[in-house]
């Protein structure tokens, strides 16, 4: 008989959860609510006696001094009571909590099959709220019926003696595990397959696949095990392996680029070999510092002589896109066991974001699953939790707004790690593992979670997606997995450390068995969450927090004692081999049995057509606009756009100090609100040494050409970082690419050829980029498929394409964050100094944006021109010249000397006609133009000269001088005084669309 | 035992500023030894080798069922007894954000009548409704009995929970005032108290309290961090003061931040 414990606030507490709803509820739906009270429910499903249940409630789920509990339904007014709790199989985070305490209390173990569950019940009360209004609040606010269920009771309807009565979300399957076997007598039955069990197999594979199966002595070594036609075990490892998400095949395809201006044609055989591969090889012999790359879960760079910091990106835009909170958490979670996963292992000292979705404010006709307001929620507290909750700061990030991303929402996250150089007199960055080594898998255990989650990724999002892989991350599993690795490893228990991402088991022990060439496995020592799961589904399953080691069978008491002491749950499920087999077991019968050396060889490469129409061919020109009038008013609504203004409220939600490592934060300045160009962080605590990093997102640039919005938004990244005072010498990028789907198809995707010239075109600026910054590439990995099928106000469907997106990450050494600079103007009296040329180029700008315009005239970066001048600025900065220091991003000069003012709560007195410029004759060129490589920087007096003699040689000017009264005055190119605003006015403007959250 | 005390700071369950809670011991002189929850309970690791003990910062078992409680639970289950006998040697305790929030739970604090059993205070969700990330003022009680705070006035530090508003009914909040167990309370940038304003009092804590002591003043916790002020470059507006200092010729080669006098001052009532 299950039990029920409801939990409440005593009454004169303020339930902030439920002010949240109610303020929500008015703001996004316009509906009246004048109290909403949260009641929480725990409901045990376990044979304990009334006394120890009463225990339980009192001891561990009553606060005494601000709550009240009940094991009958509380008694608190409502007009509308709405419950809501998860679906069976969704991960319950606090129910798996409230068993640890359960047991720990009334020292006691649960059965197998019982459990704890949580849920809510908010109680509304407002005067004319009708159901259809609850129902909006249940369906649109507080749930989404992928994960969770919902009910809602009217006074009326409510049994003040049942209340939700008892609802248990137990998984029960009953179901008989068994291997199936798929017949291959044609290409045709094998396509057929593919299409029925969602293996997303491609076309092209399928011959090589079965050419396999069919050879005489794979045929004749199958016989000895019993085996014959290939096993669904087995089809779906080929799958995973074969998938765009684990094998890149996208940017491994060759590429016919047809430039259709000059005519010219060529062939590009494998994007990532000749844009990425070769240029950070050759970055690699010439840095010294650059330890490991291209082949780990993250790539690895010296921070000093004792310590390796690690770093690498990816996104998780699919499930995000189908269920924000839970696929930010797990995508943030997820992206933490990379470096945990990389060399030996290495503890994790910062995550970062980048959010792209639709307007927030969309009221057109598409109708997106989540809309944009929902999903950037959903999203941000997601990842709000997965990090704080994994005690790592996230003193970084970006959020965009665009109709593109309507579509699909693409959530970017980032994460770095640091480890010791050596561990135990050995190279903390290179592994391996030999025949006889145990494989372990530990962490969490396997459900049905996220099955077919990668070949999901690999497809475009339509209203037939399956929604189950989308899971909920467990942060506080993980940690605990986290603090236990690093202390193994320390020991110098572990060979071996991968990460079970996508593709599960399939993917970390299929691409960990190419270490010793062999592994032989045995699926019933898996743990799992319920019974029932096939052996395939164990195999493939993406159970979240999981990690796979190899460990000296030597070392298996003591590495098992360790994870008992940290509450870890560590499982040996095989042995590695040299057999150069993967031989997959179920309670002694064969169910997989193949050669590893299969999915290195024999499939054939992915073609692309790739035809580029440059932008002034597609009908692009420059709007034709005349001089405004009123600059006050158009600076004021420039700084209150949505990709400009204040994210304070996202923030300051995420913990940026955790670790004590902080040296420049994401807001600083006077009032401590204004964004900075990049964090830094001293992650190695008795050391002065820190690590700068900074992300650029410019995706509107592509609507004209993704080469420059390449460039530019590289430049970006780079610019950011030496802005805090980075080192132009010491700087690793990370790549992360999203883009719509680039496969030409007449129907489905009638612009496939331009949307893949885009991608060449983007990844040959990422080289010539790279190399001339001297930015190897330590991390980077692609997500295609940017699209979604949106249906419209008549039930058609659109498809909608997000604009190709590169997320590109710098980090970097510095040596001493006791010369780290802020943006933000210091002391009046100090000359501003515009460094850099401000062209006519505003095509894709926010100011053309703004009134309604794409433009032609992309921003072009000068790459070795910039370069030079970076040098020079680190160099300014070593000398201690500069006061303060901020690049000239989304906006353009106008937007940023308005956020050096703000940063300051100085003024600024600018005169326009200073400004370095080429081929500019109007004020609102120089203040909107994006001109790529351009720095506002504030100089003492004192430092005056000899910043100018540095600086000779350069394009830079002084342009005006920072004032004790707290206004922004821009002076025109004829000496007019364009617009006179003062800091309280900007900050007004710049804070007012987002001042309501928090 | 060696001249410097010997610090113990729990990690495990998902605690997570224990690395820079030891740092910050070490850096004020302490010896401080990271480890793990379960290896107090299993008696690896004894409690009677430690002077100070540090309940640091992080969501144990994920703050799910009130933030600290289980936690809370299980030492009070498990090591109970030792606790209060840790507390009776007239040792010292501090307790930072998760931390306070265990020893709230555990009955440690407010130890009002020498009753190191009874929950009486609690630190609730945030007025605000979300977790928040800022640097607070924070005025210190000149009358305080606190170890910890002797001799300091005024101090900046960062708060970062979701969980962090003081609540107590009036007769309790009364007596922590009589008593002077109230250490640290959330100001404005001039001295004066926050007298709740948001976001100086960021969390909406009843009398602006983001700090108490028990009445020995040897048991202190506080939801702000003061490892995580351990050097000059935490403080959000190092980069502001470090131009204006060098521009009147003020140099100084402590690189460390005020945070370490809390830790300094545990310090030093051993020597």
């Amino acid at each position: 008989m299950p039990q029920r414990i409801e939990i409440t606030l005593k009454e004169q507490l303020l339930d902030a959860e439920g002010q949240a709803l109610r303020l929500k509820a008015k703001n996004y739906f316009d509906i009246d609510l004048h109290q909403v009270r949260t009641v929480h429910i725990v409901t045990i499903d376990a044979d304990l006696t009334a006394d120890q249940v009463e225990r339980a409630r009192t001891e561990i789920f009553t606060n005494p001094v601000t709550q009240v509990s009940s094991l009958q339904p509380l008694d608190v007014d409502f007009d509308w009571t709405i419950w809501v709790g998860f679906r069976p199989g969704v991960r319950d985070n606090p129910g798996a909590t409230a068993v640890e305490a359960v047991e720990d209390l009334l020292r006691l173990r649960l059965k197998p099959g019982q459990a704890v569950y949580t849920s809510r019940r908010y109680c509304l009360k407002g005067d004319g709220v009708t159901r259809q209004d609850a129902e909006i609040i249940a369906g649109q606010l507080l749930a989404n019926d992928i994960i969770q269920q919902w009910a809602v009771f009217d006074r009326n309807q409510w049994d003040p003696a049942i209340g939700i009565g008892f609802v248990i979300p137990k998984v029960m399957l009953d179901h008989q595990p068994e291997v199936t076997t798929l017949s291959i007598d044609s290409d045709e039955t094998l396509t057929r397959l593919s299409d029925q069990r969602s293996l997303s197999l491609n076309p092209r594979d399928i011959p090589t696949i079965r050419s396999y199966f069919l050879k005489p002595d794979v045929q004749r070594q199958r016989r000895q095990l019993s085996l014959s036609d290939p096993t669904d075990v087995e089809l779906e490892y080929i799958s995973q392996a074969r998938s765009d998400h684990c094998n890149h095949n996208t940017f491994g395809g060759r590429f016919h680029y047809r430039d259709l201006e000059t005519g010219k044609t060529e062939t590009i055989d494998s994007l990532f070999k000749t844009f990425i591969e070769g240029p950070t090889l050759a970055l690699k012999a010439q840095k010294p510092w650059v330890v490991s790359v291209l082949w780990d879960n993250a790539g690895v760079g010296r921070f000093d002589a004792d310590h390796h910091y690690v770093i690498t990106g990816e996104t998780h835009n699919s499930p995000s896109n189908m269920e924000a909170y839970g696929g930010a958490i797990t995508g943030i979670v997820g992206i933490y066991r990379d470096p945990m996963g990389t060399g030996r292992g290495s503890k994790l000292i910062m995550g970062s974001y980048g959010y792209c979705v639709g307007p927030r404010d969309y009221s057109g006709d598409l109708k997106p699953r989540l809309h944009p307001r929902r999903l950037l929620d959903g999203v941000i507290e997601g990842v709000r939790d997965g990090g704080n909750k994994s005690g790592i700061p996230t003193p970084f990030g970006q959020v965009m707004f665009h109709p593109g991303y309507l579509g699909k929402c693409l959530v970017f996250v980032t994460a770095l790690g640091i480890m010791p150089a050596m561990i135990n007199g050995e190279p903390s960055d290179q592994k391996t593992i030999l025949p006889g080594d145990l494989a372990i898998m530990l962490g969490g255990r396997v459900g049905k979670d996220g099955i077919h989650g990668v070949t999901a990724s690999s497809a475009s999002f339509s209203e037939h997606t399956p929604a189950g892989h989308v899971q909920i991350g467990d942060p506080y599993t993980q940690k605990k997995m986290h603090d236990f690795l690093l202390e193994a490893r320390d020991e110098g228990l572990i060979r071996f450390i991968t990460d079970n991402g996508g593709g599960g088991l399939s993917s970390s022990i299929g691409e960990s068995a190419l270490f010793s060439n062999g592994c032989d496995i045995q699926l019933e020592k898996v743990p799992l969450k319920y019974d029932g799961l096939d052996q395939w589904e164990i195999w493939i399953s993406e159970s979240q927090e999981r990690m796979t080691v190899a460990i000296d069978p030597a070392h298996l008491d003591r590495f098992m004692a360790l994870s008992r002491q940290h509450a870890v749950e560590s499982s040996v499920i095989g042995t590695y081999t040299d057999t150069g087999k993967l031989h997959i077991t179920y309670n002694g019968a064969t169910c997989a049995y193949i050669d590893l050396d299969l999915l290195t060889s024999a499939f054939p490469q992915w073609e692309f057509e790739a035809v580029w129409r440059p932008p002034a061919l597609r009908g692009l020109t420059e709007p034709v606009l005349g001089v405004p009038e009123d600059y006050a008013s158009l600076v004021l609504d420039m700084l209150g756009r949505p990709n400009i203004c204040s994210k304070e409220w996202v923030c300051r939600q995420y913990d940026h100090e955790v670790q004590g490592t902080s040296v420049i934060k994401p807001l600083v300045g006077a009032g401590r609100d204004v964004p900075s160009d990049a964090a830094v962080i001293r992650p190695v605590l008795s050391s002065q040494q820190g690590l700068v990093f900074s992300q650029a997102l410019i995706p509107m640039v592509s609507a004209i050409d993704a080469y420059h919005m390449t460039a530019c938004t590289i430049d970006e990244a780079v610019r950011r970082a030496i802005a805090v005072g980075g080192d132009p010498d010491h700087l690793g990028g990370v790549d992360n690419f999203c883009w719509p789907t680039i496969q030409y198809d007449p129907l489905k995707n009638p612009d496939g050829k331009h949307k893949a010239a885009q991608l060449v075109r983007s990844c040959r600026a990422l080289k010539t980029m790279c190399l001339a910054y001297g930015i190897p590439l330590l991390s980077g990995k692609d997500s295609m498929y940017v699209d979604g099928h949106l249906p419209g106000r008549y039930g058609e469907t659109h498809k909608v394409s997000a604009l190709e997106t590169l997320q590109f990450s710098v980090a970097g050494v510095i040596q001493d964050v006791g010369q780290c600079l802020s943006m933000d103007a210091k002391v009046p009296g100090d000359r501003i100094w515009v460094v850099g040329v401000t062209k006519n180029e505003l095509g894709g700008s926010e100011y053309y944006e703004h009134l309604g315009h794409v433009g032609l005239n992309a921003p072009i970066v000068d790459p070795d021109t910039f370069a030079a001048c970076y040098r020079t600025m680190a160099k300014a900065v070593k000398k201690g010249l500069l006061a303060s220091c901020h690049g000239v991003y989304r906006g353009g000069l106008a937007v940023h000397l308005g956020l050096v003012a703000m940063g300051g709560e100085l003024g600024l007195a600018v005169d326009l006609s200073r400004v370095p410029s080429e081929g500019v004759d109007r004020d609102d060129t120089l203040l909107f133009s994006e001109s790529p490589g351009r720095f506002i920087v504030t100089v003492a007096p004192d430092n005056q000269d000899v910043f100018e003699r540095l600086f000779a040689g350069h394009p830079a000017a002084c342009v005006g001088e920072v004032t004790e009264g707290p206004q922004l005055k821009i002076t025109g190119i004829d000496g007019r005084c364009l617009a006179a605003l003062t800091v309280e006015r900007m900050k007004s403007a710049w804070k007012g669309p987002f001042e309501d959250l928090i | 035992m060696s001249t410097k005390p010997n610090v113990l700071v729990l990690t495990g369950f998902g605690l997570n500023c224990d690395h820079e809670t030891a740092y910050a011991f070490a850096l004020a002189g302490a010896e401080a030894k990271r480890a793990h929850i379960n290896a107090l309970i299993a008696g690896e690791v004894r409690l009677d080798d430690f002077q100070i003990l540090a309940f640091g910062g992080g969501f144990s078992w994920g703050d799910d069922h009130g933030a600290g409680v289980i936690q809370a639970l299980r030492l009070k289950t498990n090591i109970g007894d030792r606790l209060l006998d840790f507390v009776a040697a007239q040792k010292l305790i501090i307790g930072i954000c998760n931390g306070f929030q265990t020893l709230v739970n555990l009955g440690l604090l407010p130890g009002i009548d020498g009753d190191y059993t009874r929950r009486s205070v609690a630190l609730t969700y945030n007025d605000c409704g979300n977790f928040r990330d800022q640097w607070v003022c924070l005025k210190i009680h000149p009358e305080s009995a606190c170890v910890f705070t002797k001799d300091m006035q005024t101090l900046e530090l960062p708060v970062r929970h979701g969980e962090g508003k003081f609540y107590a009914e009036s007769e309790t909040l009364k007596t922590l005032t009589d008593n002077h167990q109230v250490v640290l309370q959330y100001a404005m940038p001039d001295g004066q108290l926050a007298d709740g304003a948001f976001p100086h009092n960021p969390n909406g804590s009843l009398a602006d309290i983001a700090g108490i002591c028990d009445p020995t003043g040897r048991i202190f916790g506080l939801m702000p961090h003061p490892e995580a002020y351990n050097h000059f470059t935490n403080h959000p507006d190092w980069t502001r003061q470090l131009e204006k200092q060098n521009r009147a010729g003020i140099s100084t080669n402590d690189r460390r931040g005020d945070g370490i006098r809390i830790f300094e001052n545990a310090v030093a009532y051993f020597s």
